[in-house]
């Protein structure tokens, strides 16, 4: 009979052996679920995971939705270390948007004709400031009320979600836009990195977020203060390690972060505010934090895969007529296959005789 | 008069999906586990029961069908939380996300299709009454159904002694190990009976409230039904009590647009999110309240034998 069987130390080689194999079932799975709809499970798999990487183009849109990811991930990531549970980052995603869009809208109305040079740092400012405002709200209510901030950070999402709504449909909304719900198409955006494709200079904001998170988290003394905390609450508090601040500092960070990313995807690909600026980029961040081992470099890894993902369910659709919702599926069971692995990190399986 | 008779109604039926997810979850909690996947479950269940309910026709086949797909997807949350001891929040999340997946999937086509035969529901004779009648006694049999729920289950956990092993359990898994109780298979009955609540839920969503099936039609439910077992201090008659009352703020938006109020309706549709936001500040704010009635062991993993 098998059994599970603690280990006296956790497993370095589990802990990065195990995405890989939950990888490896979710195709495994993926491939069946295209047996079973009829599909060819090869060609099903091709278009999912190799036509995103195919041509130039389809590897600067990659980018651009990495960028994003990158961005939400961060922060999630420093959260989920420190056990602070913030899965709102769609929200805070939406207020960065939403104060980004905002600003832009105004700028085109006053018609200042700024450089798109000049607005990237307003923009970045803007979305930070969005974002972390939006975090607040649930930093403030759980460290004066303690209210659970899993609920109140998800509460939030729905709320920012129409306020969006509310912006784009009355009065923000484009008054010569044939009564569509957006606004104005902005006069400027974000620069681009490379002429004719749509990825922008947020991805270089993105690395070099990557490498300051890291460095945060790994070589300063605040960023292990944060950690104590969350592996060890008890020994965080004998040492005098502050939960407040670490509640603060963790939701402010990845509420700017994903604020960041809400601002450049609307500032940039979009170009202008509707209902759907987000594609569920600050849930799917969730994941990729996991599948990144909760590490800025791991997450930049897990963006990329998930974002063909991303990719790989819009081809799905175009090409194979399956719907793009088996992205989001996909998505689940490859959580749910990463989770089940990582018990190996702390346990081994024994095979043992019955007695 | 009768408007105020109709908006009583509405309630009870807005207020009875919450209480359905609540109740289950309250059966989770109570054995110490908690599942941030009620919205994922709510989601299968609500496609999972709006197609058994258009390829059969009938009802009852679909909150059967729900209740299976809910608590089969709480036993698969189950199966990775008890035996392999996965962190219950990522897994909860991870069949939350799922659960948004999968029924976006399956219920591609069923988007745009209505269910045939609805039927008028009222409690013989009582229903007859004016004001009354249409009040409380012309709801669909699932609303009466969930009033008695959250009476067995009260009645169940306070007044039986499986209730008071189950919440022995739940309070402090190592003793009831001890004392020869199979916890982690009473961990995972209870998960799935909490699982098929949800799917309970779910259903009536969209099989009786809706009744159709739109992507991410429960709209948040699942999470203010984990809302609301925190409301009730895991307390079953409270739970309703809740649900009602959130039920009545998901119904005040319309009355209120109905009274021509000017309000925005995007700010009215907050209204239950905020609420959640407002119920949990309040009854948060006193530490103690909470932790003298919440289960010890509520979200902590268990070991059998260390």
């Amino acid at each position: 009979m098998l059994q599970l069987e603690a280990r006296a130390e956790a497993s370095a080689f589990w802990r990065y052996a195990s995405p890989v194999v939950a990888l490896g079932i979710t195709l495994a799975l993926s491939a069946l679920l295209f047996v079973a709809l009829g599909k060819d499970p090869v060609r099903g798999l091709q278009i999912f995971l190799l036509e995103p990487w195919n041509g130039t183009r389809a590897i600067t849109e990659l980018a651009l939705k990495s960028t994003a990811l990158t961005l939400c991930a961060l922060g999630l990531a420093l959260c989920f270390r420190s056990n602070v549970w913030n899965i709102g980052a769609e929200g805070q995603f939406l207020a960065g948007g939403i104060a980004a869009g905002g600003l832009a809208m105004w700028l085109t109305m006053q018609k200042t004709g700024i450089s798109n040079w000049a607005f990237f740092p307003l923009a970045t400012l803007a979305g930070a400031l969005g974002g972390a405002i939006w975090a607040s709200i649930t930093a403030a209510l759980k460290d004066r009320f303690n209210a659970n901030e899993i609920l109140v950070s998800l509460m939030l999402v729905y709320v920012a979600n129409l306020l969006l709504s509310y912006l784009v449909f009355g009065p923000w909304k484009d008054p010569k836009g044939f009564n569509f719900p957006q606004t104005v198409t902005f006069d400027m955006a974000i620069p681009r990195l490379l002429s004719g494709f749509r990825v922008h200079w947020g991805a270089v904001v993105a690395v070099v977020a990557v490498v300051m998170m890291w460095v945060f988290m790994s070589r300063t003394f605040k960023g292990y203060q944060l950690q104590v905390g969350g592996q060890a609450a008890a020994a965080s508090r004998y040492a005098g390690f502050s939960a407040r601040s670490t509640l603060w500092t963790c939701l402010l960070t990845s509420g700017a972060f994903a604020g960041i990313a809400g601002a450049y995807e609307v500032t940039g690909p979009i170009g202008q505010l509707t209902p759907f600026v987000s594609v569920g980029y600050g849930f799917t961040a969730i994941i990729v934090a996991f599948v990144g081992r909760l590490h800025p470099v791991g997450c930049v890894a897990a963006s990329v895969l998930l974002s063909t993902f991303l990719i790989g369910g819009q081809l799905a659709q175009s090409r194979i007529g399956l719907p793009a919702a088996l992205t989001g599926l996909f998505q689940g069971i490859l959580l749910f296959s990463l989770l089940a692995c990582d018990t190996l990190i702390n346990h081994r399986i024994r095979l043992k005789a019955k007695p | 008069m009768n408007e105020i008779a109709l908006l009583i109604a509405a309630t009870l039926s807005s207020g009875t999906p919450l209480a359905l997810a609540g109740l289950g979850l309250l059966i989770n909690e109570k054995v110490g586990v908690v599942n941030l996947g009620a919205e994922g479950m709510m989601l299968i269940a609500a496609v999972v029961g709006f197609a058994a309910a258009f390829h059969s026709g009938s009802p009852t086949v679909a909150f059967a069908a729900a209740a299976a797909a809910g608590a089969l997807s709480a036993g698969l949350f189950g199966a990775l939380v008890i035996w392999l001891n996965t962190n219950q929040y990522a897994t909860g999340l991870a069949v939350s996300l799922f659960g948004g997946g999968f029924s976006a999937f399956v219920g591609v086509e069923y988007i745009g299709k209505t269910l045939e035969g609805r039927s008028m529901h009222s409690v013989p004779l009582l229903g007859d009454l004016p004001f009354v009648g249409p009040a409380l006694f012309q709801q669909h049999p699932m609303v009466y159904l969930t009033m008695l729920f959250a009476l067995a289950i009260g009645l169940f956990f306070n007044r039986t002694r499986t209730g008071l092993v189950l919440r022995s359990v739940g309070e402090n898994p190592e003793s009831a190990h001890a004392l020869g109780y199979p916890v982690r298979w009473l961990r995972l009955l209870c998960v799935m009976a909490g699982g098929a609540l949800c799917g309970l839920g779910g259903a009536y969503i969209s099989v009786v409230y809706a009744p159709l099936w739109a992507e991410g039609m429960i709209a948040g439910r699942g999470w203010i039904a984990l809302a609301l077992t925190v409301f009730a201090t895991w307390r079953a008659a409270r739970l309703l009590l809740g649900a009602y009352l959130f039920g009545g703020v998901t119904m005040l938006q319309l009355a209120l647009q109905g009274a021509g109020v000017d309000v925005p309706s995007q700010f009215m549709s907050m209204l239950p999110y905020l609420a959640t936001i407002v119920v949990l500040v309040l009854i948060s704010s006193n530490p103690q309240w909470i932790r003298l009635n919440m289960p010890s062991s509520l979200g902590k993993p268990f070991y059998p034998g260390r």
